[in-house]
């Protein structure tokens, strides 16, 4: 981005490369940040007047920093790997959808599909998350503040979902081997979603996810673990009722 | 001597016909329902049930392996940096590694490669074997995402975003433990040895409306270089057809329910969808009613056999199509060299279907080591290639046959049909009558 294509807002902003949506268009971020290669000494970046726009910041594979002033539309940092991306406001639908790796965090809440398919990385949602958060995760670490929605962790392969508060209906609905963890109320357990006792090991892990998200004066032993059940691994049909 | 009553003839009912009861009986047996692998086997209106008219005074032929009759296809026209060029209008469909064998999958590529046209992956992620050996590969977004990451979208030719399939509109995908191995279990992040049922539905979107939004994200990780094709089953084809080319396809393909599975329910492979004839007119009327003919591509498969099939897809407004279980039988599934192995296994050669259990003699649908040694990836792939070659021959032949110098140049009018049904469904006239069912209100 030449210098005079830049607002006064995005020349007030210092070292980080600004990048105003309000005078860009959407092509031209995810182009940019595209073309970044390791080494590149553009490591940090300001998305200003996102204003709800979708697809903000997806598919980046360096390990930048990106802070979005504003609160975004579906898909913010979708298929992130090795990024830290801030979202400071509230976040659509499927944020950090398949993340391989890197770090999202957003200071506000987030809609459905939060996560969803994430493979590696982690996304911290310092408000509550809406309906299927975490669903069909593949391995990666999702750490909720507030409460998460029904239907959350729905098929989830892999990885760990902390919740802080509570959890609606139908929690880990035919879930494979990740990891739940919730501090609060689960409405319900979805099918083959059992409690399950927590070991040393498990308190570990959450005290360390706690850790990583930045979360303070919250214990590991208030969390609850459910998982698998795995009765529903291969078909059998007296458990047909179970769905 | 006694008068005997001359006997009836012992008569079985249409109804409950053979098949019907031993699947009573199987049912009542085991307490569950039949899985089995390919597409509907039921006898359905096809593209048997079309014929071409020929040249006549008012249509001169071209001649015969002198004039040029072109094949090629653009893929991915309208919004891709990169559309994909095809020499010859009949893909390869996506099926995944898991269900198929690495060296299956290797010979599809190299098959597809030799032809000039394209395979696809599946729900299990992209292999280094095809992607190594297809010159243009596309790449399936489906429901499950197993194995999706943004490295191989970036390295595809093309994404398909799965939103059905003809075997099964509304099923997701089936991959019983047996078939998992370590390779596959690890590609998808699954145990080994479990029952994968794949979602049915994304996870991340639903309706045309999340759609867009979804497409625009692909877009932005590919940067807006790679086609975007949309798959559905042979459900709604005007409405998904038109649906898909709102939320922003190139490429709309269509399977009808002759097309195959690696496995679901008998049940519903059998009731669930429409039959490739139906779908196809349909989809066209929605691309013509939106201005969108031949600018978003139409890809139709399900139940092509041969360079007729493909020249009467490509007569009734088709843009390519794509080949599944021809595909493999040109690799060597259900080959009767193996029929004493298919005696073992209850069934015989052509009739086939078990694909899901992974005990295919012909090494095909299977993740058995010492099974899948019987493909040779390399005389496979040409086999396939071979097969390519026979049915764009085929098809340029009938097209000349009507004065045609391009494949994409046959039309209805060149079509009759030889059933009243057919001709509805394909919307040509009933052989020897002007008659088209259900147009101008009759």
């Amino acid at each position: 981005m030449p210098a005079n294509t830049m607002s006064k807002a995005e020349r007030d902003q210092g070292h980080a490369r600004v990048f105003d949506l309000s005078q860009h268009s959407l092509r031209e971020l995810n182009q940019a940040l595209h073309k970044l290669t390791p080494g590149s000494n553009e490591t940090a970046w300001e998305v200003l007047h996102p204003k709800g726009s979708h697809s903000v910041a997806v598919g980046v594979d360096q390990p930048v920093t990106i802070d979005v002033r504003g609160s975004v539309g579906y898909y913010c940092a979708g298929m992130n790997d090795g990024a830290t991306i801030t979202v400071h406001g509230s976040a659509g639908p499927g944020v950090g959808e398949n993340m391989m790796s890197g770090s999202i965090v957003i200071k506000g809440d987030a809609s459905q599909y939060a996560g969803a398919t994430g493979r590696g990385g982690l996304l911290v949602i310092e408000g509550n998350a809406s309906s299927r958060c975490g669903i069909s995760m593949k391995g990666i670490d999702i750490v909720v503040h507030g409460n998460i929605g029904h239907m959350s962790a729905f098929m989830a392969q892999s990885g760990n979902l902390v919740v802080l508060g509570d959890a609606g209906d139908a929690l880990g609905d035919s879930i494979y081997e990740a990891r739940l963890f919730v501090r609060g109320k689960v409405e319900s357990l979805g099918a083959d979603c059992i409690a399950k006792e927590m070991r040393a090991e498990h308190l570990e892990l959450v005290q360390g996810l706690l850790d990583k998200a930045g979360v303070t004066g919250v214990k590991a032993s208030e969390f609850k673990r459910y998982g698998s059940a795995r009765k529903l691994y291969n078909f059998n049909i007296d458990n047909a009722d179970a769905y | 001597m006694t008068y005997r009553n001359p006997p009836t003839t012992p008569r079985k009912s249409a109804t409950f016909d053979d098949y019907t009861l031993s699947e009573i009986r199987r049912a009542a047996a085991t307490g569950i329902y039949d899985i089995r692998g390919a597409g509907a086997k039921r006898k359905l209106p096809h593209f048997d049930d079309l014929l071409f008219l020929g040249a006549s005074i008012s249509r001169y032929p071209l001649e015969g392996y002198r004039e040029r009759c072109d094949t090629s296809v653009v893929l991915g026209s309208r919004h891709a940096k990169k559309p994909i060029e095809l020499k010859i209008p009949i893909t390869i469909a996506g099926m995944s590694f898991g269900s198929l064998s690495g060296p299956a999958k290797e010979a599809l590529g190299r098959g597809a490669t030799l032809s000039g046209t394209s395979t696809t992956t599946g729900d299990g992620g992209m292999t280094e074997e095809e992607r190594g050996h297809s010159k243009t590969l596309v790449y399936q977004y489906l429901p499950s995402r197993y194995g999706m990451n943004p490295r191989d979208l970036r390295r595809a030719d093309a994404i398909e975003v799965v939103v059905g399939q003809g075997a099964k509109p509304g099923g997701g995908g089936m991959l019983l433990g047996q078939k998992i191995s370590d390779r596959v279990a690890e590609m998808r992040t699954l145990p080994k040895g479990i029952d994968q049922r794949s979602a049915s539905r994304h996870p991340d979107w639903t309706g045309p409306d999340d759609l867009e939004i979804k497409i625009l994200e692909l877009r932005e990780i590919t940067d807006w270089e790679k086609p975007i094709y949309v798959k559905v089953g042979g459900a709604r084809p005007y409405y998904d057809t038109a649906l898909a080319v709102k939320a922003g396809a190139d490429v709309v393909v269509v399977d009808g329910m002759q097309g195959g599975t690696a496995a679901t329910q008998e049940v519903f492979i059998e009731n669930v969808g429409q039959p490739t004839l139906a779908c196809i007119r349909p989809a066209v009327q929605a691309l013509q009613d939106l201005g969108m003919h031949r600018k978003v591509q139409l890809i139709v498969s399900g139940g092509i056999r041969n360079g007729a099939d493909v020249a009467k897809a490509l007569a009734l407004g088709v843009d390519a199509v794509s080949i599944g279980t021809a595909a493999l039988v040109a690799l060597g599934d259900n080959d009767p060299r193996w029929e004493a192995e298919y005696n073992a296994l209850g069934t015989t050669a052509g009739a086939y279907d078990d694909w899901h259990e992974g005990r295919d003699p012909a090494g095909i649908t299977t993740q058995d080591p010492e099974l899948m040694k019987r493909v040779d990836p390399i005389a496979a792939g040409r086999r396939l290639a071979n097969y390519l070659k026979v049915m764009t021959l085929e098809a340029q032949t009938i097209a000349r046959a009507c004065g045609k110098n391009s494949l994409h140049n046959l039309e209805p009018e060149d079509l009759v049909a030889l059933s009243i049904e057919a001709a509805a469904m394909a919307g040509v006239p009933l052989a020897g009558t002007n008659w088209i069912p259900g147009k101008n209100g009759f």
